[in-house]
């Protein structure tokens, strides 16, 4: 049976360089802590994938520390500004979004629960933030202002090198979570101005459990881990050296090919979408038409239910994602989706193509076939198959 | 690609054969009149279920189903119809949740409401045969259990409370039943289990 990869925006293949690099130095054993050979080896890849990784994002690689990916990352700024805050920082609101990944979203809460300031911006049915409504919120108070570059389930691109100026007027600093961006469109640490960057290597193609976060020289930031003096003391834990080589390794290819890449999978994405609204009758296309990460397509089938449309299209050989709460153990529906103003019954219909640079048109072709009889399976089932006019 | 970790299916075999064969489906067209109807569920937990019931001699003659909802629910609710067949208005009145599941192999434990909507829908068709026909429902009252026993309160009364929309919170319930006023040992369970009405029956 065919195998149609398309959840790229949960995590994705590592390239073959990738691991291509990585089995050349599986035996690459020393801690690049140390100061003999071997260590000096294994620090060199570490310092040869950090130049990598500032490389991709245009930033000075001496604010690049390295993490367990992006949750580590994000924490890592939230951590560090609750801390500030209980050290007397005189500004001690933070600003973020309705729809940013759990882990900030989380965080948020958390953070909330122990009595600290936490305004979320709404976002419109596309999914944008509003400039207009962060400017209202912000003042003298704000440290933090948090938005996400891209979004993982719409795939909406935030207007962040807009929103980080407007951040630094009312003298607060600015993050971004750019997981989903990074490898699929620029993310461009100078021209943004931005202070924070959050990344994690699997979703462009690296290692899974290896990320990093970028600060600007002289920002504040507080150790997440202490007890080593690895990452100038930010981050203490001997070094994922092959990890980290593996990151670098996929930071260079994404630099390498990002244009033509982004170009292509909006070929495929945009194939795909035209496909599906003249095949399939009452869909809705979740997200920005437009400013939008390039592999990614939500649609919504009203009248169908999201985990059985993923289950069939499994058993095709297809892979997806869903935003129905069924598949997720929760009651709700995707609260990214909820917070688009996307009605219940809409969200719990929703799915998620994530292209990666391993799809193909044959691919496509291969869905266009195999989703109208699913869809059109699902809802002769369902019970609100009257309100379905297709 | 190289890979040493093959993967079970989600849920079990006999799950995925009636998830992709389901069985006494309603279609489109079809020519059934159903004697007795039920639905249940709401759009807002993602799942929404209408059973259709043929009824001769006191017996479940035929029945069809549809349903919005996930893999679990497609297999719970084709189980439950093949289970239901043949029994009588009695015996498919006392079919549970578990019975279905057990027929099924199990579920995960978050998909178990997924059951409870077959067989409330199930429950649901049969109370519309009897009042169309103008009989009463002996079964109703011998298939409910004491929730509170201080005051003597069993979930078919706090089911008909929630689907009536008299009771929203478990504050409304005590307010309304006394539930869990006495010796409180209840108060767990009954919230629970209301937890669980109020999802179904939210609109
Ligand atoms: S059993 Fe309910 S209050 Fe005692």
């Amino acid at each position: 049976m065919r195998n149609v990869y398309l959840d790229n925006n949960a995590t994705t293949p590592m390239a073959k360089e990738v691991i291509e690099l990585i089995q050349d130095n599986v035996e690459l054993y020393g801690n690049a802590s140390s100061m003999h050979r071997s260590g000096r080896d294994a620090d060199t890849a570490v310092e040869w994938a950090r130049e990598q990784v500032a490389s991709l994002l245009n930033c000075d690689k001496k604010g690049i520390v390295f993490t367990s990916g992006a949750s580590e990352a994000n924490n890592f700024v939230f951590l560090t500004f609750r801390d500030l805050i209980d050290e007397g920082y005189k500004r001690n609101r933070i600003i973020t979004t309705t729809i940013e990944h759990p882990c900030i979203e989380e965080t948020s809460q958390y953070l909330i629960s122990r009595g600290y300031k936490v305004d979320f911006l709404s976002v419109d049915r596309t999914g944008k933030i509003s400039l207009k409504e962060l400017e209202e919120k912000l003042g003298d108070d704000v440290a933090l202002v948090s938005i996400m570059t891209g979004n993982n389930e719409v795939g909406t691109i935030e207007p962040i090198k807009e929103a980080c100026a407007l951040a630094h007027k009312a003298g607060a600093l600015f993050h971004t979570d750019a997981t989903q961006a990074i490898g699929k469109i620029e993310v461009d640490v100078k021209d943004w101005d931005v202070d924070y960057v959050s990344m994690s290597a699997h979703k462009f193609y690296g290692p899974k459990g290896v990320g990093a976060l970028y600060h600007r020289p002289g920002v504040p930031l507080r150790p997440l881990i202490h007890g080593g003096h690895q990452e100038s003391g930010f981050r203490a834990g001997t070094y994922n050296t092959l990890a980290i080589a593996g990151m670098g390794e996929a930071a260079r290819l994404a630099k390498l090919n990002l244009k033509e890449e982004a170009e292509y999978l909006w070929k495929l994405r945009e194939k795909l979408r035209k496909g599906i609204e003249e095949r399939i009758p009452n869909v809705v296309i979740n997200g920005h038409p437009t400013d939008c990460l390039p592999g990614t397509l939500d649609v919504s089938f009203p009248c169908a239910e999201g985990e059985s449309i993923l289950l069939y299209l499994d058993m095709e050989g297809i892979q997806v994602s869903t935003g129905s709460a069924c598949a997720t153990g929760s009651l709700e529906p995707s609260y990214v989706l909820l917070a688009c103003g996307v009605d219940v019954e809409i969200a719990h219909g929703s799915i998620r193509f994530s292209l990666g640079r391993e799809n193909t048109e044959e691919d496509i072709d291969y869905v266009l076939e195999k989703l109208p009889p699913i869809i059109k399976r699902v809802r002769m089932m369902s019970t609100r198959k009257e309100q379905n006019n297709g | 690609m190289a890979n040493s970790f093959m993967s079970q299916w989600v849920y079990t075999d006999t799950v995925k054969e009636h998830f992709m064969n389901p069985r006494n489906l309603w279609q489109d067209g079809e020519d059934f009149e159903a004697d007795g109807i039920g639905e249940v569920g709401s759009l807002a937990c993602g799942d929404q279920m209408r059973v259709g019931i043929k009824v001769v001699d006191g017996k479940i003659q035929d029945l069809r189903w549809l349903t919005y909802g996930c893999a679990s629910a497609i297999a719970s609710t084709s189980m439950m119809s093949e289970m239901a067949i043949g029994m009588t208005l009695e015996e498919a009145y006392h079919l549970t949740p578990t019975m279905i599941m057990d027929e099924l192999g199990g579920l995960p434990e978050h998909k178990f409401h997924c059951s409870v909507l077959g067989d409330k829908a199930l429950r649901a068709a049969i109370d519309d045969y009897l009042e169309k026909q103008g009989m009463p429902n002996p079964y109703k009252n011998k298939v409910a259990k004491v929730m509170c026993e201080c005051k003597n309160v069993t979930d078919v009364q706090i089911e008909e409370l929630v689907k009536a929309g008299k009771v929203h919170s478990f504050e409304e319930l005590q307010e309304l039943t006394g539930v869990s006023t006495v010796c409180g040992k209840c108060k767990n369970k009954i919230k629970e289990e209301l937890e669980e009405l109020l999802h179904i029956y939210s609109k």
